[in-house]
């Protein structure tokens, strides 16, 4: 793990009484260890999944002191998912970002196609070491059920994997990929049947199974240890985004961007400007079809908080209670909670969180599939509409742009979305059999 | 108000247990299909054995429970459920019957309203207290004031997974009784009861619980007896639900009858 330098060697130039909390080291904001995340986090869960956090709680914090585990992450992340990941100067798109200097943080480059492989990776080694031989997993469109397929194929673990039945029937051939890997596709037809819903049916799984199988969730929320844990295994994202922007500008970034479903992409981006005070940090949240609508899910700007999948967090609920379906164009951004170190971070206003329509998202797509030969994920085209605001703004403080920076964090690649934006783009005859994979995408 | 009153469910509970067997404890999710047939039959549990009536909010996202609870569920709240309700009902039945009556909710819900006034309103209807899946002692604060403020039964769960410091913990934390989870899963009927409930209520007692209800995959009569040979009182709920989804009210009558002939010590 690579300490900043300045959270490394700073602590004696800091004078007592220091006002601003993120100027003063013992302040630190990164590597918060849960379970509590200011008044968000701790562990709203059944006390039969008791016993398995306290197990995984502790073979994670021996692991993270044991140099073999983190050298074994270090070098699946180098020889399997091909890190580190490139930082990419995006000179193009930057005309349509106010002139400012864009970087791009491209996750989209590693194995399985988003950031995703980072968080398996290492939850799959800890399954291991607690002698589990089976793994599940919920997912939305299809991205962490892959990439929990291909980490539980490596290592020769069993893996289930659950999946909301429209889901399944709009994202076929990602349901084609996980079993071509090896593991079991459920569909989920309780609830909504929709991602949340996925992870209900995961979290009963894992309480009847929970001596054979390890419950590998894919997102930096649910209940203790998975926030600060899922993190831990993003966290290369920012440190090395940090490194790679020192070494190529020589400074750090003016803003960070990142979109947010779940949140796990940004807070292993945000992680390695967290103590860095001139760094301002936006979170996109999907806007759906626009926040007045009320189909979005645009959990911290319009939700509140409450529990759900056993974390304290914002929520997206109706006055009892019950959890609203979340709507957006993104399947990975369409969940109704948000990681709690999120909430907390929005708290306390060291980061800035907003929400981008559909539309916003699509035009941002087009954008970067044009300008720089790169075609993002659905969910990533979130933080890039909300840079080009970003850097527009900074553009109109003043200035010469070109010495302002954005950096950008492009958590995956599109490949998954063709179908769902050609359509959207009107690119496909109406009689093609894609046409109505994009269709069903779009509309529901 | 004084800090804790005397606990209705352990009232409950001894009064059966003066009677020579286990308390019964019976189910049923609120507003399934409608709030009346909720009220209706837990007063038809009541006049035919059940000692404790345990009433369900309707949740979004019910992860201890399985396909039928969720199925009756999903339903009440298409119906129109909505947690005011809740009050309706268990005032609706403590007003008719002596049989104590708690609500069993997922936290969210009661998060939402506020604790404290959850707990004002579910007093002022004369219910016992809440039995919470997806709360444990340690998030429990709030919960633990308004329940002593208010004299609540607050009934935590135990499992076979429970470590001994945590049943500790979670019987001390408890009143009432403490809820013992027969088996790894979630709710739902099951052809045995595992052998490992007999195991978690021998370890809530030695950790002090006086009163230990077994509930989860509890469905007849036999099952029943199997339990009350060593539980202080056996909780059945999927089995009630599927028989007032298919024969109504007079199907939860004649289940509560034959389930309570299950509950002699001997």
């Amino acid at each position: 793990m690579t300490e900043s330098p300045q959270t490394a060697n700073a602590p004696t130039e800091v004078t007592e009484g220091t006002a601003d909390a993120f100027l003063n080291p013992t302040d630190s904001l990164r590597h918060a260890p849960g379970p509590y995340f200011g008044e968000y986090g701790g562990r709203w869960m059944p006390e039969s999944l008791i016993a398995a956090l306290d197990e995984l709680q502790d073979t994670f914090e021996k692991a993270k002191a044991d140099p073999e585990f983190t050298a074994q992450v270090a070098e699946l992340n180098r020889t399997y998912a091909g890190r580190p990941s490139l930082l990419t100067e995006a000179k193009r798109f930057a005309e349509h970002a106010g002139g400012v200097r864009v970087f791009l943080k491209r996750e989209d480059l590693n194995h399985t196609g988003s950031h995703k492989i980072n968080n398996v990776l290492g939850q799959a080694l800890l399954a291991k070491r607690m002698g589990k031989t089976r793994v599940i997993a919920e997912t939305g469109a299809g991205q962490h059920g892959v990439a929990s397929a291909t980490a539980a194929a490596l290592m020769g673990l069993e893996c289930v994997v659950y999946m909301g039945a429209e889901d399944c029937r709009r994202q076929a051939l990602n349901v084609a990929r996980m079993e071509l890997l090896g593991a079991t596709v459920v569909p989920v037809t309780s609830g909504s049947q929709t991602l949340k819903d996925a992870i209900n049916e995961a979290l009963r799984d894992w309480v009847a199974n929970v001596d054979s199988t390890h419950y590998l969730l894919g997102t930096a929320a649910g209940a203790h240890p998975f926030p600060s844990m899922v993190r831990y295994f993003h966290e290369v994202i920012g440190e090395e985004a940090r490194e790679q922007m020192l070494a190529e500008t020589g400074k750090l970034p003016d803003a960070v961007c990142a979109c947010i479903g779940g949140g796990s992409n940004a807070i292993g981006m945000f992680h390695g400007f967290l103590d860095d005070p001139g760094v301002a940090l936006y979170g996109f949240e999907a806007g759906g079809d626009g926040v007045e609508t009320g189909r979005h899910a645009a959990t911290i700007s319009l939700g509140r908080p409450g529990v759900l999948h056993g974390a304290r967090s914002y929520l997206m609920q109706d006055d009892d209670g019950q959890t609203i379906e979340s709507h957006s164009i993104s399947a990975g951004l369409d969940y109704p909670g948000v990681g709690p170190e999120h909430a907390y971070l929005a708290d306390i206003g060291r980061v800035s969180y907003a929400p981008i329509t559909d539309a916003e998202a699509m035009d941002a797509f087009r954008v970067l599939c044009r300008s720089e030969g790169i075609i993002p994920a659905i969910e990533t085209a979130h933080a890039l509409a909300g840079a080009m605001k970003v850097g527009q703004r900074l553009a109109a403080e003043g200035g010469d742009p070109a010495e302002k920076i954005v950096l950008i964090n492009l958590s995956g690649r599109g490949d998954k979305d063709v179908a769902t934006a050609a359509e959207f783009f009107d690119l496909l005859p109406d009689d093609s059999a894609e046409s109505d994979i994009g269709k069903d995408g779009e509309q529901l | 108000m004084t800090t804790q009153t005397t606990s209705k469910a352990a009232a409950a509970i001894d009064r059966a247990r003066g009677a020579g067997r286990a308390a019964l404890i019976g189910y049923l999710p609120a507003g399934f299909p409608d709030v009346q047939t909720t009220i209706d039959a837990a007063l038809a549990m009541a006049e035919n054995g059940v000692d404790l009536i345990e009433i369900g909010i309707p949740y979004s996202d019910p992860v201890m429970d399985g396909q039928v609870i969720q199925e009756a569920t999903v339903q009440a709240l298409q119906n129109g459920f909505t947690v005011e309700k809740i009050f309706d009902i268990v005032a609706g039945i403590t007003s008719q019957t002596d049989a104590a009556v708690l609500v069993m909710t997922y936290w969210n819900p009661v998060m939402q309203l506020g604790v404290r006034e959850f707990a004002r309103r579910l007093h002022e209807a004369g219910g016992a207290g809440l039995i919470t899946p997806d709360l444990i002692p340690d998030e429990a604060g709030e919960w633990l004031a308004a329940s002593d403020e208010f004299g609540l039964d607050r009934v935590f769960l135990v499992a076979p997974s429970t470590s001994p410091e945590r049943m500790e913990r979670t019987v001390k934390a408890s009143r009432g009784f403490v809820y013992a989870v027969s088996i790894m899963g979630i709710t739902g009927a099951r052809t045995a009861v595992s052998s490992a409930a007999h195991a978690v209520v021998d370890a809530a007692h030695g950790a002090g619980a006086e009163r230990a209800c077994v509930g989860l995959g509890v469905s007849t009569a036999a099952q029943v007896k199997e339990i009350a040979a060593y539980a202080d009182g056996v909780i059945v709920g999927t089995a009630l639900v599927a028989a007032l989804r298919d024969g109504g009210v007079a199907a939860i009558a004649e289940l509560t009858k034959d389930l309570r002939s299950g509950t002699g010590k001997n």
